[in-house]
């Protein structure tokens, strides 16, 4: 089963910038114990553009698709047998990287 | 009730809950486990009137529940025959070994999970452990049928879509996932012993004697549990009053005004034990949870047979410790009011007011205060008290006590 970890931030009040070094020995503990499958920090939000070619011809727009305090600053991927084992790294991820994380399985 | 009406209610009571932990394990799926308990279940009211009550009721109807469930994959999943009939061919999967495993617990476990939302546990609960249908669970909750329906369908998609684990929290996890689940059962018998709503009876005997019974079977599988022992204790000696807390034109009594002669002697001589036992325990250096000190409280009221015969020092003494575990204000004002039958209303009082901030929405804070002021001899201050005591108050019970105690300042 595979879950995708978003990391939350928030542009009101951001967690600490030092995580780095955390955040990578952890991932080193993720790929020996078998979890890791995917993860990556993203820019923000001022840099994304959003698409719409559901009519006549391609809108883009600036920025993200939803104006939020709180925004997407990175994800992981997950293998992990049940929700319990995704629930307790999470929780882990949150401390390591001093920022909400969501857990939603993939269908 | 005829004796096969009588046989029935009692298997859906004793074996509601194991049919559907069996199938669940068996099928690895609420839904279909849900469906076809019910199915037996009503496949039993039509061959027991026939053929008589089985010998073995609960074997009968986890065989035909089983049965019921293979027939309808078979029905409905025709793509994933050969995958389907591969796993329901297989024996029962082994059971893992461990000091508790029991189907009904891993079921109570996966209904209570932490992921899903307080409400959600509690309908899942009621439905998938209690067998209370759902049109019964949202007449309990005040809400439409098809919200219930609702809630109850996405909470069991989440466990399905997330994968929720059907089975024991690991050693680590198991307090905390116990306390979560002893928190469902309290509030449904919360919910019960003071129901919410205008318009709702103010007592909600099904709800209380639904959180008894599924407190009992918890219990029964946990029974070194100390906590576990202490919430049945707190709602034995709670139910225990339960007839005397309500007058006959529905008003809430006081415990000071009670009859104490219509509590149920039985329940109080039970909860009285248990409290005995994790008295023992605590002797014995085993520190005790919140539910335990307030069953020890119960049990101190329960003891006396007249309000002033109440050992009112060991009440404000187990406050004491119950304060230092959960220091909330709530703790705080059910505390005053034993500071004030020890050291006088003006007293607790001034303790009160220090919550005023913490409690400015709770009904039963206003009325404390109203009641002391009362006492106080401050008529004007006591009725604004009540006042917004009453208006805050949910249960008809309450507004109708709270209003009368009002009428009658000076």
């Amino acid at each position: 089963m595979q879950y995708l970890v978003s990391v939350i931030d928030d542009k009101s009040n951001p967690g600490s910038t030092d995580r780095r070094p955390a955040i990578s020995a952890f991932n080193e503990r993720l790929i020996a114990e078998g979890y890791w499958v995917f993860a990556g920090g993203l820019a923000d939000t001022d840099a994304a553009t959003v698409i719409d070619n559901r009519g006549e011809q391609a809108v883009f727009s600036d920025g993200p698709f939803v104006e939020s305090k709180e925004y997407l600053a990175g994800v992981w991927v997950w293998e992990a047998p049940d929700l319990d084992v995704a629930l307790k790294l999470a929780a882990e991820a949150s401390k390591v990287c001093d920022r909400k994380v969501e857990v939603r399985p993939f269908l | 009730m005829s004796d096969v009406e009588e046989a029935i209610t009692r298997a859906h009571h004793d074996e509601w809950a194991r049919v559907v932990a069996a199938l669940t394990r068996r099928f690895g799926d609420l839904d279909i486990a849900e469906e076809a308990a019910a199915e037996a279940f009503a496949t039993a009211v039509e061959r027991w009137r026939a053929d008589g009550v089985p010998p073995n009721p609960g074997a009968w109807l986890t065989t035909t529940a089983n049965r019921k469930a293979i027939d309808r994959i078979r029905r409905e999943n025709k793509r994933d025959d050969k995958h389907r009939e591969a796993q329901m061919t297989y024996d029962d999967p082994p059971e893992p070994v461990g000091a508790i495993d029991d189907d009904r617990l891993r079921l109570i476990f996966t209904c209570c999970h932490p992921a899903l939302a307080m409400e959600a546990r509690v309908a899942l609960t009621l439905r998938m452990v209690g067998g209370l249908t759902v049109p019964e669970i949202a007449r309990a909750f005040l809400v439409q049928g098809t919200t219930m329906e609702q809630r109850i369908t996405r909470a069991k998609a989440k466990i399905k879509a997330a994968r929720i684990p059907y089975r024991m929290p690991s050693a680590d996890d198991l307090p905390a996932r116990v306390s979560g689940v002893l928190a469902v059962l309290f509030l449904v018998f919360n919910e019960g012993y003071l129901a919410s709503g205008p318009d709702t009876d103010p007592v909600r005997h099904d709800l209380t004697t639904e959180a008894i019974r599924l407190t009992r079977l918890i219990r029964a599988l946990l029974p070194q549990d100390g906590e576990v022992a202490g919430l049945l204790a707190l709602m034995l000696l709670t139910e225990a009053r339960r007839t005397a807390r309500i007058s006959a034109n529905g008003e809430l009594v006081a415990l000071d005004e009670q009859d104490r002669g219509a509590w149920d002697a039985e329940l109080i001589a039970e909860g009285h034990r248990l409290v005995r036992e994790r008295l023992a325990a605590a002797a014995a250096g085993v520190a005790p949870g919140r539910y335990q000190i307030l069953a020890a409280i119960n049990a101190v009221h329960t003891s006396a047979r007249d309000i002033r015969d109440t050992d009112w020092s060991q009440v404000l003494a187990l406050y004491d410790q119950l304060v230092r575990l959960d220091p909330s204000p709530i703790i705080a004002l059910n505390r005053a009011i034993a500071v004030a039958e020890l050291d006088g209303p003006e007293v607790a009082l001034a303790i009160v007011d220090r919550l005023a901030e913490a409690l400015a929405g709770y009904h039963a804070y206003h009325a404390t205060r109203a009641d002391l002021l009362r006492r106080l001899g401050q008529s004007q201050q006591s009725r604004a008290a009540y006042d917004r005591a009453i208006e805050l108050a949910g249960n008809t019970g309450e507004t109708a006590y709270l209003t009368r105690r009002r009428d009658q300042l000076q």
